[in-house]
């Protein structure tokens, strides 16, 4: 049996995640969620809270290359993990990853507060799929039904998942 | 020269940083040593509170205050009614907190301070509130009806206010009918929803005495007025500053709410910065709501369908209070006969208060409803004079050289009656049909009735006066050291693309590439001349001041470097960021050296300076520096006011099909045409629109408030209000009109809320069209369930 022990909402533990390359050690409270963590902790505030339900996936990040909601992931879970945000997305030299560039290119943000995670969502689809520039719309569709867009009626992100296709294919 | 850039498809200059994760959103602002605040709600709708303890939520660890309506000293007040009428008999607007009473769910109670999140929402569940609860009415017809229960005892009726309006002679109109056809539509009661909900922080500055307040408004100069009166401060040592904003849609325009209220008071107690951070799920019983009206609305006609008259008497749910007056009802009113001559028409309105959150506008602000009722309307009437329901909409239209065409006494809410402007229906109406190829659906049609396949064509006509007044102004200003240029006007942004936009508008005045204009709006430290954004007006009414400061600014530059290059105004060109004699090949000046030429200042603080010192003086003077009447540097300020809104318009279609089992419906097609008149840039248009229309969708299909009976929100998160996730959103294939607006110099009409207006009736009449071989009844309500539908089909069963 395993002993239980008293719930300490703000006993502190220490974490180690390598967040968008670069190794952090920090201190956290059990009950602290990763997305707090990122935003108010390391101020990595690119990454958007839209629901903290896990239902809008404004919060997506990469966790050990796969999506995830940080809205519904505590801190403590990821020690020991590899985090990739919106901040991570671009490469070194600052040039735009491929979906960046294809969502400003196909005009996929309006106010900008789904981008992020829908950019991360993306990203974590270009790596799964790899006929995306040719697959129908409803297909696409299926695909990023797990974010919320309350400003561009989706029509322009569809079409930006498309042209990150052929600039990833055109890259690599 | 270079290109124009009003009218191209320019990429966004505010892009960049919003793809790279550095907006600054509310919550994004980083405030050393920041408290964070947390409001306790009330959970029953309408109750006397007979006992709040917050002795228990005050003592936990972490906690610095817990504000009651006791604490609030002199802000323990009514809120101000925004936009007074005289028809508003009896207005009513909350306190920041309530006192002894509350009357919807969601209510604030008590404001929590504490020194993060976590432990604020700890300590908001300590606190003790015991309720005396009254019976509640939720219904919007047994509200209004007597003996309801009353929302507010001193208001009899729960009518706030009431407003009969009528333009011609409705009585004789339908004396003279060959047909008279009602209807009675209803509308449910939805939310915003935008992805970033409401957000205040709020710093003073000790050293010198201002506050600043960051807040996700889309009126930062009206709050800046609303605080500076409630905390009895000067204008000045209050700055008001909407970051970047996660989606607006209306609700955002609505101020102060509690927050913006008690954050900046806890931060003056606490001398440190305070934040407040809405969640979702009080986003959905906190934030303004609307939509929820119900038509009933008549049309004489001769049996030809011309149309004689008009008459709709609606019921409008104001919710609990009515601090935005009668906006949404008044412009639903005004939009009553959609783009039609309809020379009489009477619309008589009355606000209704129910046990629920407040009312303001919600993007299309009454026009959705009035749109449902009206083409509802006009499909039943061609239904019944057997008429082709394209053909009697033809002959109902206002004719092109009818423009501009008043409706007297129909006063709109700028306070003058409608005038639409311009407009070419019959063209927007003929581009439909010919897209959807309606003959040839027709066949199709058949053919698929004949496999057993349901089909149906569904079209909306609409209008929307757009543009309101009263004013906006523009600032431009040429930076004299890197000669970018900066632009600013009094609005904010949540998404619409004003960095872009005014850019471009500005652009091509002054002959600079379009990332090289900075747009900074939205801060009252940087200008505080306007009004805010709403009613799809910021185009118009800035764009068309930020058009005429960029005109005056760009005389400036010719008159400077002509005087520069010793050359004459009439030759000078500006083109590329820089001003030189036409045809000269010369280099002429840049428009930093103009800027700083322009000043007259001591330093050269680089090379563009150094260099403009080469040149003839910019300004012909023998007397001062300055001479009487200049100002230096290059720089203008103008201000636009509409004489009236301008009316844009549009019509969608679509072609659906209905499974007659499940009542799941597929849309084939969907077609909108519009005409916003000269477009600035057609890709931000189309982005307007195909929003509007996910908008839209979620109206017809989903998107509806439940309340209970006992006035508690039932659906109140993400998880049971639908919204539109891209599964459930066609794709939407855009036809272009452009008919410029004869109003302003640029010709341009507002889109912002366009897209959403039609869609239920457009889905409402498709499916009707659909199921007509199962003599469905008329639909009349929003949103659609298949359980709906279903009644609708078998009410039609039961008619038999
Ligand atoms: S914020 Fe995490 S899913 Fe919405
Ligand atoms: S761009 Fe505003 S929510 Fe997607």
């Amino acid at each position: 049996m395993t002993e239980t022990t008293e719930f300490e909402p703000n006993a502190l533990v220490r974490i180690n995640v390598e967040v968008n390359g670069r190794a952090v050690s920090e201190e956290v409270s059990t009950r602290l969620l990763l997305s707090d963590f990122l935003r108010h902790q390391l101020r990595l505030t690119g990454t958007h809270v839209g629901c903290e339900h896990g239902v809008c996936g404004a919060c997506t990040v990469h966790i050990d290359g796969t999506p995830a909601r940080s809205c519904l992931t505590l801190a403590v879970q990821v020690d020991g993990c590899s985090i990739r945000t919106v901040e991570g997305l671009a490469n070194a030299d600052g040039s735009l990853h491929p979906v960046q560039q294809a969502f400003k290119e196909c005009h996929a943000l309006q106010c900008g507060f789904c981008t992020p995670g829908f950019m991360m969502a993306v990203a974590g689809l270009l790596d799964e799929r790899d006929d995306l520039r040719t697959a129908e719309d409803d297909s696409i569709r299926e695909d990023i039904a797990g974010n919320v867009c309350r400003c561009t009626g989706y029509m322009n992100i569809v079409s930006a998942v498309r042209r990150a296709a052929e600039l990833t294919n055109e890259k690599g | 020269m270079s290109t124009r850039q009003f009218g191209a498809r320019v990429q966004r200059n505010e892009d960049d940083r919003l793809i790279r994760g550095k907006g600054r959103y509310v919550d994004d602002i980083p405030l050393e040593g920041a408290l964070h605040g947390v409001f306790a709600r009330s959970n029953v709708a309408h109750a006397k509170i007979t006992r709040l303890d917050v002795s228990r939520a005050a003592a936990l660890p972490g906690v610095l205050k817990v504000y009651t309506h006791e604490d609030l000293g002199s802000l323990d007040m009514k809120m101000p009614l925004l936009i007074p009428h005289p028809c508003i008999t009896h207005g009513r607007t909350q306190y920041p907190l309530a006192r002894d009473e509350v009357f919807y769910v969601g209510q604030a109670i008590a404001f929590v301070v504490a020194v993060d999140r976590y432990v604020a929402e700890d300590a908001a569940l300590l606190i003790d509130v015991e309720y005396e609860t009254l019976p509640v009415e939720i219904d919007l017809r047994r509200a209004a009806e007597p003996g309801a229960p009353l929302v507010h005892a001193d208001v009899p009726g729960n009518i706030a206010a009431n407003l009969v309006q009528e333009s011609g002679d409705v009585a004789s109109a339908f004396a003279k009918a060959d047909h008279i056809t009602s209807i009675t539509v209803h509308c449910e009661r939805s939310t915003a929803a935008p992805m970033e909900c409401l957000a205040t922080a709020a710093r003073w500055d000790e050293v010198s005495g201002e506050l600043t307040v960051w807040d996700g408004t889309q009126a930062p100069i009206g709050l800046r007025g609303a605080l500076a009166s409630l905390f009895d401060l000067d204008e000045h040592a209050v700055r008001v500053i909407a970051p970047d904003v996660g989606g607006g849609f209306g609700p955002k325009i609505h101020f102060p709410y509690a927050n913006e209220v008690l954050v900046p008071l806890a931060a003056r107690e606490f001398g440190r910065p305070v934040k407040w951070i809405e969640d979702r799920s009080e986003n959905f019983v906190h934030m303004t709501h609307e939509r929820l009206q119900i038509h009933d609305i008549e049309l004489a006609a001769t049996r030809d369908g011309i149309v004689l008259g008009l008459r709709d008497r609606f019921l409008h749910d104001t919710g609990a209070f009515i601090p935005y007056g009668i906006a949404v009802a008044q412009v639903a009113s005004c939009q009553i006969a959609g783009p039609y001559r309809i020379p009489n028409i009477l619309v008589e309105f009355s606000c209704v208060y129910t046990p629920t959150v407040p009312v303001t506008p919600y993007r299309g602000c009454g026009r959705p409803q009035a749109n449902f009722a009206i083409e509802r309307a006009m499909d039943q009437l061609a239904d019944e004079l057997g008429l082709d329901r394209f053909e009697i909409r033809r002959r109902n239209f206002i004719q092109p050289e009818e423009f501009p065409y008043t409706r007297p006494n129909l006063i709109f809410a700028d306070g003058l009656p409608v005038t639409h402007d311009s407009g070419e229906y019959e063209q927007a109406l003929r581009a439909l049909m010919d897209a959807l190829d309606v003959d040839a659906f027709k066949a199709d049609q058949q053919a698929a009735l004949e496999q057993g396949r349901y089909l149906g064509l569904g079209l909306s006509f609409y209008v929307e006066g757009t543009g309101l007044g009263p004013y906006e102004g523009g600032h431009v200003r040429v930076h004299p050291i890197t000669g970018k240029v900066f632009v600013n006007t009094g609005l904010t942004t949540q998404g619409q693309g004003h960095a872009t936009v005014f850019a471009q508008i500005v652009s091509d005045q002054l002959g600079v590439a379009v990332e090289d204009v900075i747009v900074v709006e939205g801060d009252t430290g940087v200008y505080d001349w306007g009004v805010g954004t709403f009613a799809s007006r910021a185009a118009v009414v800035s764009g068309s001041a930020v058009h005429k400061a960029a005109v005056l600014a760009r005389k400036q530059l010719i008159d400077a470097a002509a005087n520069m290059l010793e050359a004459n105004p009439d030759d000078i060109e500006l083109s590329d960021g820089r001003a030189f004699v036409a045809g000269s090949g010369v280099d002429g000046v840049t428009l930093a050296e103009i800027a700083t030429a322009s000043n007259p200042l001591r330093y050269a603080f680089n090379k563009a300076a150094e260099r403009a010192t080469q040149f003839a003086p910019a300004a012909r003077s023998d007397g001062p520096p300055l001479a009487e009447g200049a100002h230096p540097g290059i720089e203008a300020t103008d201000y636009y006011a509409p004489p009236h809104a301008t009316w844009a318009y549009g019509v969608h279609g679509a072609i659906v099909e209905v499974d007659p089992m499940t009542y799941g419906i597929k849309i084939h097609r969907y077609v909108c045409v519009h005409d916003c008149g000269n477009m600035i840039n057609p890709m931000i248009v189309e982005g307007q629109i195909a929003g509007g229309v996910a908008q839209g969708m979620g109206g017809a299909f989903y998107e509806k408030l439940e309340y209970d009976e006992d006035g508690a929100l039932r659906n109140a998160s993400f998880m049971d209000f639908l919204i539109p996730y891209a599964t459930e959103i066609p794709h939407v294939e855009m036809i272009h009109q452009e008919t410029p607006s004869p109003l302003n110099p640029l010709g341009i009409k507002g889109v912002g809320e366009a897209g959403t207006i039609p869609v239920a009736q457009v889905i409402a009449s498709a499916i009707e069209d659909a199921l007509r071989p199962l003599e469905i009844a008329p639909i009349r309500k929003v949103p659609l369930s298949p359980s709906l539908l279903h009644s609708y089909v078998t009410e039609a069963g039961l008619r038999k």
